[in-house]
């Protein structure tokens, strides 16, 4: 598939600004007292949402999950509504009522998030299902993990998708972690794509590091669910460099391990190809990712400006 | 006036706001194609009326119905979706209890789910405690979700137009027992508001605050008590959540004695929470303990003198309001 140089350079764009606009949030979340709650990050991970982002439409809809920081910032979000959002503030993309695990930005459509493990494939059906009786020319993606295939209601998803081919692109980054269970201590089956057999989909397995590869297979089953051909399950491999959230010391996972995956990591991965194929210069790169780095810059700075809600408004918002 | 069960007047309801609005779709086990053919069942004829792109018998899926309604709501159709036995919520408990009642909260108001669960509930079909339990307390206690059990067949019609076009997620639970009851029913479109209350019986010596199938034993107790010259003031909530606390509290400031009477099981039920209010505001009103008649606190029995048991029945009402009278 040719790809073209302004889809490459807007993966590069989205992989740099979600790995800075993390390792921003790695440290901040250190500090005490600066932002609340958990922090559960996707670093390593960033190809599956640059690439599987770069091959939908605005309109198509995401439906994500408590490690979804990547996915929002490649699908357009506002990266200063997040970061203040993840800080608690009123100004947060949904006033502080969200926190970092459930942001919701419905302007790109990401209208809903959950960190019920499990819980976005029904919703992603429902919404695939709107799209469908509407006879719109667009699909949701769901973005799982590989713990959330033991969910029982990601079984119920798939096959009501399937039954109805529902345009749905189930993507389940396989990081090879659910919580601290290593995937063969969870998952019998080899590959979790094998599971797309038992609904009569197809079921692809992919490199989740090779922003250019994920694309590509977004792009297919895309195509794919837009011509009523039903939905893809779609098992990106890729690696969790990080803990389960950031409280945990990440006991059981080998040190040669995370480094070998470092290695691999998606950002060179990208960026020196497009430095070969001369689509992007050694300067540009460099404007680049000083652009970024602005941007995280401006983001924690709205942040951290920002006031926090008054606390009577957390008795607004429970019912329209 | 006609006279419908609760399931036909249901069904009036279905097909009025089906179509009135494109939007709204139904999706649910055997409720185009299903094992029971009677016209008077909630979705009789439907499918063949609306076809299967708004009448959707779905795979035996209680967890992808449910989610099915949040995501088709918060892209802004109106579905309404049939969780067959009000027990088998459990199995599509997440989608409705973490996700239906709080995504529009975590979204800082910016989502909405305008969607309809409609559960069937009750005991006396002799099924047993896995399809008779009536758990509407649990909903009731998620802040995010409306909570609607009419009693009459006239409500249900006026009630279900309201959820409909509601635009936050409503549970609304029926009784089967009721769709084998007739009552009149306007014609004519018709809501009644979610939130308010029925005084359906006038009284100045006991409030009987009441829902669902209740109402019926209320109504019953109320005749044998007035030939003792005792009038009790019947009030059907209609709505557990939100809940009528003006109709409420009036009535048992009028009375001053307060019974609520529910067919579910007794602790945590929701005449906890009537009890809890009538105490925090009427308190100075009441001039005896409140009572409580309502299931005992065993899973529901197959058997029929066993359900019969269970079952709030007059004589229980009666023996309560009269022991507060005396």
């Amino acid at each position: 598939m040719q790809i073209s140089k302004q889809k490459k350079l807007e993966m590069l764009r989205s992989l740099l600004l979600s790995r800075k606009f993390e390792e921003a949030l790695t440290e901040l979340c250190k500090i005490e007292n600066k932002i609340p709650g958990m922090m559960i990050l996707c670093t390593g991970q960033e190809a599956v949402g640059a690439g599987v982002c770069a091959a939908l439409e605005m309109e198509d809809v995401i439906i994500t999950n408590h490690r979804s920081h990547s996915h929002l910032l490649a699908k357009g979000a506002d990266p200063k509504l997040l970061m203040a959002e993840i800080y608690g503030k009123k100004t947060g993309c949904n006033k502080g009522k969200s926190g970092t695990l459930h942001l919701a930005v419905p302007e790109i459509n990401a209208p809903c998030t959950t960190t019920v493990v499990g819980g976005g494939p029904p919703i992603a059906v429902g919404r695939a299902f709107a799209q469908q009786y509407r006879k719109e020319k667009n699909v949701t993606v769901c973005f799982i993990g590989d713990g959330a295939t033991n969910e029982g209601s990601f079984h119920e998803a798939v096959n009501l998708a399937s039954l109805w081919s529902l345009p749905v692109l189930f993507v389940c980054e396989n990081n090879l972690y659910a919580g601290a269970q290593r995937y063969d201590e969870h998952t019998k089956v080899r590959n979790i794509a094998e599971r797309a057999a038992g609904y009569a989909i197809p079921g692809v397995v992919v490199d989740g590091n090779d922003a250019l590869a994920v694309y590509t297979s977004a792009v297919e089953a895309r195509a794919r669910a837009v011509a009523g051909e039903g939905p893809t399950l779609i098992e990106y491999k890729t690696y969790r460099w990080r803990g389960h959230g950031e409280s945990d010391l990440q006991l059981y996972q080998p040190k040669e391990e995370i480094e070998a995956w470092q290695a691999m990591c998606p950002i060179p991965k990208l960026r020196d190809e497009l430095l070969a194929e001369g689509l992007i210069s050694p300067d540009e790169l460099g404007e680049m990712e000083s652009r970024m780095d602005a941007i995280v810059k401006d983001a924690i700075r709205f942040a951290e400006e920002s006031p926090y809600p008054e606390p009577h408004e957390a008795l607004q918002d429970v019912f329209a | 006036m006609q006279q419908l069960g609760m399931g036909q007047a249901i069904n009036r309801a279905l097909r009025e706001e089906m179509l009135r609005d494109p939007d709204v779709f139904l999706a649910g086990e055997g409720i185009g194609t299903g094992i029971h053919h009677s016209p008077m069942l909630p979705t009789a004829g439907l499918l063949k009326e609306f076809g299967p792109g708004r009448v959707k018998d779905t795979p035996v899926s209680e967890a992808a119905i449910a989610g099915l309604a949040v995501g088709a709501s918060v892209a802004g159709l109106r579905p309404v979706v049939e969780i067959m036995f009000n027990p088998f919520f459990t199995l599509a408990s997440d989608m409705i209890v973490n996700h239906a009642a709080k995504l529009r909260y975590l979204s800082g108001g910016k989502s909405s789910f305008p969607l309809v669960v409609r559960m069937k509930s009750g005991a006396g079909i002799g099924a047993g405690c896995q399809h008779s339990h009536n758990l509407e307390a649990w909903v009731a206690h998620c802040p995010g979700l409306k909570v609607v059990m009419p009693a009459t067949a006239a409500d249900a019609k006026g009630l279900l137009k309201s959820a409909i076009r509601d635009p936050n997620p409503v549970i609304f639970i029926e009784d089967i027992m009721l769709y084998f009851v007739p009552g009149a029913v306007p014609e004519e479109d018709y809501l009644i508001p979610i939130g308010k209350a029925d005084v359906k019986r006038q009284g100045k010596d006991v409030t009987v605050a009441t829902w669902s199938k209740m109402l019926g034993v209320a109504m019953k107790a109320a005749d044998q008590l007035a030939r003792d010259g005792i009038e009790i003031e019947i009030v059907d909530l209609r709505t557990l959540v939100p809940l009528d606390k003006d109709t409420l509290l009036g009535s048992i400031r009028k009375t001053g004695r307060l019974v609520v009477l529910h067919e579910a099981t007794r602790t945590g039920g929701f005449a906890g929470e009537v009890a809890a209010l009538a105490m925090e505001e009427a308190f100075e009103s009441l001039k005896a303990p409140l009572r409580r008649v309502t299931g005992p606190d065993i899973p529901v029995p197959a058997s029929p003198p066993l359900e019969r048991f269970y079952m709030p029945d007059e004589e229980k009402l009666i023996a309560a309001v009269k022991d507060i009278l005396k």
